[in-house]
């Protein structure tokens, strides 16, 4: 009953664009802890074996182009969020 | 100053200068609401209208009909591309200069501009210049600034590719000289780390065509679409339709290299306990369901990263510019940081564009080499 009388008394639109806004800046948080985590634990593995830093620097350069991968998808909703 | 430092500075003055004037020229496009006069002097020319950088962007990142590379004052410098349309049974074909930039109608038909979900398609028009709202759209098979720009990465891709591959056919066993030692550890690169790791050494070879295809494909496209003017600019692999073809294409080949072995594990897979398959087959919905998400996913991530590394660079622009409207000073200091900001952008649009494409090319190739499941697993 409140979001019908919130519905006929204002429009939403304001509202849709501060989730989308929200919306973005978790997606950067959550790729953010992500390719940390990857960086870390590349890094931890170069140090323990150097002679392995060009496996370890593609696969970490895979993970990473992943997760990102994950992150934009929560960009592109919040996009649809303003422009639909 | 040394000879290798003035070619520097003559380059990047060179550079900068065709850079900011494709820009700069970008304000005074005629946005659908005409605003008050800007405050701003005379940076950004003779134009009356504020800066809308949320216009310029989508421009820039959208498709269009026609292909506007700048403006020299009043005077708008476009490209008309040919429009091709399906209609009632006939195919109508003119120039889109005709249109005269969506402001008039031609043969019955125009560019919708009124907001809603024609915004910029062609539509059918009545005599006095209204949009007919009854009649369906046209079928709409226009060379558009995408396809434009598609069709000339092509071009350069068949002749880049075409002349290695006759020069290693002429002399084979020679040392690769000149643009066969650019090309050929990438290509050496995509099969063997990327084919033969990913499918086997016994069966990458019928799917090396197609990998390497697209690997150069989504590669081309990406760098043209980060040089910022003509024949650059356009933004081929962040359309999602473009995007959902290539992915299209991955899950017809993924579906078509499989053995009989690949269906029954979908729904019965070896190593999962019964309870997830019966009596609710979570696991095999999980399996269907990931069959049409993954090529969903491979467009999607091509599209987002393409295009939100379109935004950032445009976006950083236009920050120097909304400096620039409040107060002309203010460009000196925001300036020259958004221009190091926009070239640090710019080299990671470019390691984006190797990753975007190494990425898409080992995803197919891994989905490749999982669709020949053994019996024993």
């Amino acid at each position: 009953m409140l979001t019908t009388m919130l519905q006929a008394t204002m429009d939403l639109a304001p509202f849709a664009k501060l989730g989308a806004g929200i919306g973005a800046g978790l997606a950067a948080i959550g790729g953010g802890i992500g390719i940390s985590g990857i960086g870390r634990g590349a890094m931890e593995a170069i140090a323990r074996q150097p002679e392995a830093i060009g496996e370890i620097r593609s696969n970490m350069i895979l993970a990473a182009a992943l997760v990102e991968g994950v992150a934009f998808f929560a960009i592109v909703v919040c996009l649809l969020v303003l422009f639909i | 100053m040394s000879l290798k430092v003035r070619r520097f500075l003559i380059f990047a003055a060179i550079v900068s200068t065709v850079v900011f004037s494709a820009f700069i020229n970008e304000n005074s496009k005629n946005n659908s609401s005409p605003t008050a006069k800007s405050e701003a002097t005379a940076s950004e020319g003779t134009q009356n209208e504020k800066f809308n950088p949320g216009v310029m962007i989508m421009e820039h990142v959208l498709d269009a009909h026609e292909w506007h590379i700048t403006q020299f004052g009043d005077y708008p410098v476009v490209l008309p591309l040919p429009v091709i349309l399906y209609d009632q049974g006939k195919f109508v074909c003119f120039m889109s200069s005709k249109f005269e930039h969506g402001t008039k109608s031609y043969l019955g038909y125009k560019i919708e501009e009124a907001a809603g979900p024609n915004n910029g398609k062609i539509v059918r028009a009545l005599e006095n210049g209204e949009t007919d709202k009854a009649a369906k759209l046209p079928f709409d098979f226009s060379i558009t600034k995408t396809v434009f720009a598609m069709l000339l990465s092509l071009v350069i891709m068949c002749l880049v590719f075409i002349s290695v591959a006759r020069t290693y056919r002429k002399h084979p066993n020679q040392p690769p000289k000149g643009l066969q030692s650019l090309l050929e550890p990438v290509i050496l690169f995509v099969r063997d780390d990327i084919a033969k790791p990913s499918i086997g050494a016994d069966r990458y070879a019928r799917f090396m065509p197609f990998l390497l295809t697209v690997f150069f494909f989504i590669l081309t496209n990406n760098i043209m679409g980060v040089i910022p003017i003509f024949p650059g600019g356009a933004n081929v692999t962040g359309n999602i339709a473009v995007t959902m073809t290539l992915a299209v294409f991955t899950f017809i080949i993924t579906s078509f290299s499989t053995d009989k072995h690949y269906w029954r594990h979908l729904v019965d897979m070896p190593g999962v306990p019964i309870w997830l398959k019966l009596p609710i087959p979570i696991m095999p919905f999980v399996e269907i369901f990931g069959v049409f998400i993954k090529p969903v996913v491979l467009m999607i991530r091509l599209f987002a990263n393409i295009t939100g590394g379109h935004i950032i660079i445009l976006g950083f622009v236009s920050l120097i510019f909304i400096f620039g409207e409040k107060n002309v000073w203010l460009t000196g200091i925001a300036g020259p940081f958004s221009f190091l900001f926009m070239i640090f952008v710019y080299c990671l649009e470019l390691l984006v564009a190797f990753l975007q494409a190494y990425v898409f090319t080992l995803l197919s190739a891994l989905y490749f080499g999982m669709a020949k499941v053994g019996s024993h697993h």
